[in-house]
């Protein structure tokens, strides 16, 4: 069956561990790893796994997009370069999407908005924050049932997990969690708060989603309605796990998450970085099906 | 003896957290007027820095921390506008409290900031200890439950944040676990790498009962700073009572600067009687001490007690097993619940 290729741009862990979920997809392939320094681990890793390399950033990798076939492209690299590695693949007729926190594109929920995206052929969709992606899901599933009027996540992630972009930026992190929570999970306020705790061994992600219901919560139908959501999420995340929950105390809903990771290559713990490799795979997919379908048609954005 | 008595003469800078770290202990329940009386009395009293705020600090109004009775800006202006001499700080906690909101506290009066991360996790404070000295804010660099790093691990991470701009950097012992020795060595450590005019501090909670030596321990080791409670309302079995501390300084000859005997009646004739239960080293506080456990757990262990059935001091334990560190309150309920579940007692949860 035909594959619709991949670029990868960034050559790091997510990059890596992005490799082998693209790999087993039925309708996706690998073709093209982007980094910036010829020594890299990740370069040499990904010609290893048969991908083709270049040092030279998205520079190194234009010339060879149309011969390619190359239609969409992954950006896990950081928010200070997306913005021009968006526009020079789009006006080659690439879809990016974009890991980092630039989000110049719509965010993008998998099971909350995609096909959305899909259906008006997004050339840019921005996967938000790791925290984002475990939490949206479920502030969406209490949302559409009935109005949210506060809804507040806690993301408690293993200190080795968070790497020193998220760090040394983790009020970026905090304000576009917060404005997905509302944007996206349907709540009319957000508020999003990150922990990083350095147990040995590493503990494994955890969610914590707290959702004020404006008026009394139907008990039944959110239960039944988050129970289906977590079905839907576990789809491509398989580690996505209720623990506790969901409780209910007057307005207040509350539910426990655990975010165990596939372990492809990165370790099973750090969840947070597999959940976004994970629905960034599924965006992908759900393009590609559409596009291998004659449904949608990818268009080259006009230069500028 | 011969070591307190070479303590003649040192200057101690005293910071009161009751309005801080009580809040915790009031459950967020104190109001703007009451805030305002018991600060006037610090005040007058030449606490020479007074902390208010949420007892989670900046952004700490959540479901999560709880919710006070105002907004933390509502309390910081009404608050610092009758400040005499003392300085009104705040504490801020990267990943709950941002930027924006240290600029809304600086906007409203507070003129000094704890930059708070977990004891190894300083790296991820440099946005924030940097903007507080833009905004030209007294800044320390907090480094919680020290007991969990080890000296030379708080002298590297103490550095991190001298390198990101902070005057003062505090052994902080959340859990009000450490011992005298404990406290002198992380501090030492600190004093043997950080530039002679970056200034040590330290943070205790009397869990153990050792507040006030630990404060002593500290200041033997090199710090010049020392955060208490009046009356030692705080989180868990309260802070180092800041009055009890005062006369201890007075009696070895140290320098404070404050009146004690105004210090001691703002305790006994405000603070106790604003008390919503005893604030001392009971079961449960002596708990968090034991095992290690964030001080602030106490009372939401205690309310998941009520709720699942299981006592709140194996609720405490198993947290301390588990490693869970400050911030991580949603984990008290869930964990409380798991426990619940293994033992039987789902139906009450």
């Amino acid at each position: 069956m035909k594959k619709i290729r991949c670029a990868l741009i960034g050559s790091g862990n997510i990059g890596t561990d992005l490799i082998y979920k693209i790999k087993r997809s039925p309708v996706l392939e690998p073709v093209w790893m982007v980094g910036i320094d010829p020594a890299s681990e990740g370069l040499a890793r990904a010609r290893e796994m048969g991908l083709k390399t270049t040092a030279e950033g998205v520079d190194g990798l234009l010339p060879h997009v149309l011969e390619d076939g190359i239609q969409i492209a992954f950006d896990a690299t950081s928010a200070y370069v997306h913005a021009e590695n968006s526009r020079k693949l789009n006006e080659l007729g690439v879809m990016m999407i974009d890991l980092t926190p630039a989000a110049i594109g719509p965010l993008c929920v998998p099971p909350v908005n995609l096909r959305e995206h899909a259906d008006r052929v997004e050339m840019n969709v921005n996967m938000i924050s790791c925290a984002g992606q475990a939490t949206i899901p479920i502030v969406n599933a209490v949302s559409r049932v009935q109005g949210v009027g506060y809804a507040e996540i806690v993301a408690s992630l293993s200190s080795k997990s968070v790497g020193p972009g998220t760090r040394a930026n983790l009020d970026e992190f905090t304000y576009t969690t917060s404005s997905a929570i509302e944007r996206v999970g349907g709540a009319k306020k957000g508020k999003a708060l990150a922990i990083i705790n350095p147990a040995e061994p590493p503990l494994i992600m955890r969610n914590t989603i707290y959702c004020l219901t404006e008026d009394e919560p139907d008990h039944v139908r959110i239960t039944e309605s988050i129970l289906q959501m977590i079905g839907e999420v576990q789809q491509y995340v398989p580690g996505y796990r209720l623990v506790n929950g969901p409780i209910y105390d007057g307005n207040k809903v509350s539910v426990f998450m655990e975010v165990a990771g596939l372990g492809d290559y990165l370790p099973r713990y750090a969840g947070n970085l597999d959940i976004m490799t994970a629905a960034a795979t599924r965006t992908a997919e759900m393009f590609a099906e559409e596009i291998l379908a004659g449904k949608i048609k990818l268009k080259a954005t006009e230069a500028v | 003896m011969s070591e307190t008595k070479s303590l003649q003469g040192r200057k101690v800078v005293l910071h009161d957290m009751c309005l801080r770290d009580g809040m915790h202990a009031k459950r967020e329940q104190i109001g703007v007027e009451q805030m305002v009386k018991v600060a006037t009395a610090l005040d007058d009293a030449g606490v020479p820095y007074i902390q208010v705020t949420h007892g989670a600090g900046l952004g700490g109004n959540s479901l999560q921390h709880g919710f006070a009775l105002a907004s933390n800006e509502e309390y910081i202006a009404a608050v610092a506008s009758r400040m005499k001499q003392a300085k009104v700080s705040v504490l801020l906690i990267p990943g709950l409290g941002t930027m924006k909101e240290l600029q809304a506290a600086f906007d409203a009066g507070a003129r000094s900031v704890h930059v708070a991360t977990h004891c190894t996790e300083a790296d991820t404070s440099p946005q924030h200890i940097a903007f507080a000295r833009k905004l030209g804010m007294d800044t320390t660099g907090f480094l919680m439950m020290a007991h969990l790093n080890d000296p030379a691990g708080i002298a590297a991470q103490g550095k991190l944040m001298e390198s990101y701009g902070a005057h003062t950097v505090y052994v902080t012992d959340s859990a009000g676990y450490m011992l005298p020795e404990d406290v002198r060595v992380r501090v030492a450590a600190l004093r043997a790498v950080l530039d002679p005019t970056t200034e040590i501090g330290f943070h205790g909670h009397h869990n153990l009962g050792m507040g006030i030596a630990n404060s002593i321990a500290a200041i033997e080791a090199g710090a010049t700073r020392i955060d208490g409670s009046v009356a030692g309302l705080g989180a868990g079995a309260g802070n180092t009572p800041l009055e009890v501390f005062a006369a201890v300084c007075e009696r070895m000859g140290m320098e404070t600067g404050v009146d004690l005997f105004k210090l001691m009646d703002a305790a006994e004739d405000i603070i106790v009687p604003m008390m919503d239960h005893l604030v001392r080293v009971d079961r449960e506080s002596l708990t968090l001490g034991f095992a290690g456990v964030y001080s602030t757990f106490l009372l939401h262990a205690r309310r998941a007690a009520e709720r699942t059935g299981v006592s709140a001091r194996d609720i405490l334990v198993e947290l301390g097993r588990k490693k869970m560190i400050g911030g991580q309150e949603d984990m008290i309920m869930d964990t409380a619940m798991t426990m619940a579940k293994a033992r039987g007692l789902e139906g009450v949860a």
